[in-house]
């Protein structure tokens, strides 16, 4: 479905990505790891189609839009929860009241962004997410802010919506990978052609 | 991300109410002091001339039209200005070629005095037409300049988000683009409306049209009718306040509305 193939990618002069190649089929799950600064959250970007890779191709980009958990929750401070989640599909009203109470926020879809709390706004966007159809779904950082307990039961929550679209993660703590059944797409060395999943390594392989 | 505009509350640090009383009845003391110390009517009426004089043209059968025509013009004025200037302020915010073209005559009339303008739209424009221009010209380049603000000042995270989850461009119209700039439109409605409402009247008393207050003003100094020239000022002055409790008003429905009084902790 999406296909990278040497992709080089720099900020000005500085080269962040480097002949990276990675195919992503319905189903695939990956977990996008490797050290500050390399390239993990333009990789998302790359994928979404939000960059333009100034070598290589990148293919498959979903026409229909991308489901996309950003760094940043970025969710539409004079929206209420609900509506934000629902900002992308305003006809999915039912099963957004389904998801968020699957996310733990029931009783709060009428709350307004700031009057949540910062692991509630990540769920938020974490819905919205995956609320949307796409078969591509990108998350960077998904769980970031959220405690052990929430972590299993959102990372749950996606697997299920999940199941059958593409699902590219960056992710720091190798515990959620193992949550999100991925395979590791390290970043930490770049000179190699990757492709996933022939390339990646299974977490509970590694 | 943090919610990135927030409103001031207006009427947040009101000042109680018995202080204003007592801040009110010492400058009319001093009003009624100096009006004393000049002794002449024809220079300076008491407060209470002025109230008796309000009072009377109140009960004349003209006066509501008198007030009706000014506040009719001078919001025609204040409208058109709006609309052209989010007009113009979108054309510039979306093609920026067109900032350098539309900027220099903003800037012009915003420089240029009220009486410029008002002894030049004369060779032109007579009657109510001239006092709609005069309010028109000086809500412009403010409804310009703020939208235009607010227009460049999208935050960007937020229009990456709209584009990557597709959303039809009318819906990034009302969800992200007007509630981002209600905040600089409200601003300048609030500022522009007690601005070209002294405008006009200015403007009316230079072109004395019918039926308008600036004509009243004019005609009570020609006649040396002091009681009701002060009674006329009054009267702009009361207005003038209504108008800015309306744009206040106006101010915090809509920043409730859109909650951009809430500083987001967690979006």
């Amino acid at each position: 479905m999406l296909k990278l193939q040497n992709v080089s990618f720099s900020y000005q002069n500085m080269p962040v990505l480097r002949q990276l190649s990675l195919n992503l089929a319905s189903g695939d799950r990956i977990a996008i790891m490797g050290p500050s600064g390399r390239g993990k959250t333009t990789l998302l970007h790359l994928m979404a189609g939000l960059y333009t890779p100034q070598e290589g191709t990148v293919e498959g980009v979903p026409s229909q839009g991308v489901a996309m958990v950003f760094q940043e929750n970025r969710l539409l401070p004079w929206l209420t929860l609900e509506q934000n989640v629902l900002l992308p599909v305003p006809e999915k009203k039912l099963e957004a009241r389904r998801l968020l109470e699957r996310l733990g926020l029931s009783g709060w879809e009428d709350r307004y962004p700031g009057e949540l709390s910062g692991g509630m706004a990540r769920r938020g966007a974490i819905a919205r997410a995956l609320l949307f159809d796409s078969p591509l779904v990108l998350m960077d950082e998904p769980f970031q802010g959220l405690d052990e307990k929430t972590r299993a039961a959102a990372a749950e929550v996606v697997l299920d919506y999940t199941r059958n679209r593409a699902l590219a993660a960056v992710v720091h703590d190798p515990s959620e990978v193992k949550l999100l059944e991925a395979m590791v797409f390290d970043l930490t060395s770049q000179d190699d052609l990757c492709s996933v999943p022939k390339a990646g390594i299974p977490f509970d392989e590694k | 991300m943090r919610a990135s505009i927030t409103l001031a509350e207006p009427g947040k640090r009101k000042t109680p109410l018995p202080s204003r009383v007592m801040a009110a009845a010492f400058w009319l003391l001093v009003w009624q002091g100096a009006y004393w110390a000049v002794g002449k009517d024809l220079i300076l009426v008491s407060p209470l001339t002025c109230l008796e004089r309000l009072l009377a043209l109140m009960v004349r059968p003209d006066f509501w039209g008198i007030v009706a025509g000014s506040l009719g013009r001078i919001l025609a004025g204040f409208f058109l200005g709006l609309v052209l200037g989010i007009l113009i302020a979108a054309a510039t915010a979306r093609w920026q070629f067109l900032y350098p073209l539309f900027s220099l005559p903003m800037n012009i009339i915003r420089a240029t005095p009220v009486a410029s303008f008002a002894i030049l739209a004369l060779l032109f424009l007579s009657g109510p037409g001239f006092s709609i221009f005069i309010a028109f010209l000086m809500v412009l380049p403010l409804v310009w300049s703020n939208v235009h603000e607010g227009l460049t000042h999208l935050d960007p995270q937020l229009l990456e988000m709209a584009r990557v989850f597709r959303l039809p461009r009318s819906a990034v119209l009302k969800q992200i683009i007007f509630p981002s700039t209600l905040p600089y439109l409200l601003s300048a409605v609030r500022v522009g409306l007690g601005f070209c409402w002294k405008a006009g009247v200015a403007g009316e008393v230079i072109a004395i049209p019918a039926n308008a207050i600036g004509t009243q003003l004019y005609n009570a100094k020609v006649y040396l009718e002091t009681g009701d020239l002060f009674a006329w000022t009054a009267v702009i002055i009361l207005l003038s306040m209504a108008l800015e409790q309306c744009a206040v008003w106006l101010l915090d429905r809509g920043a409730k509305r859109l909650h951009l009084q809430k500083e987001g902790k967690g979006c």
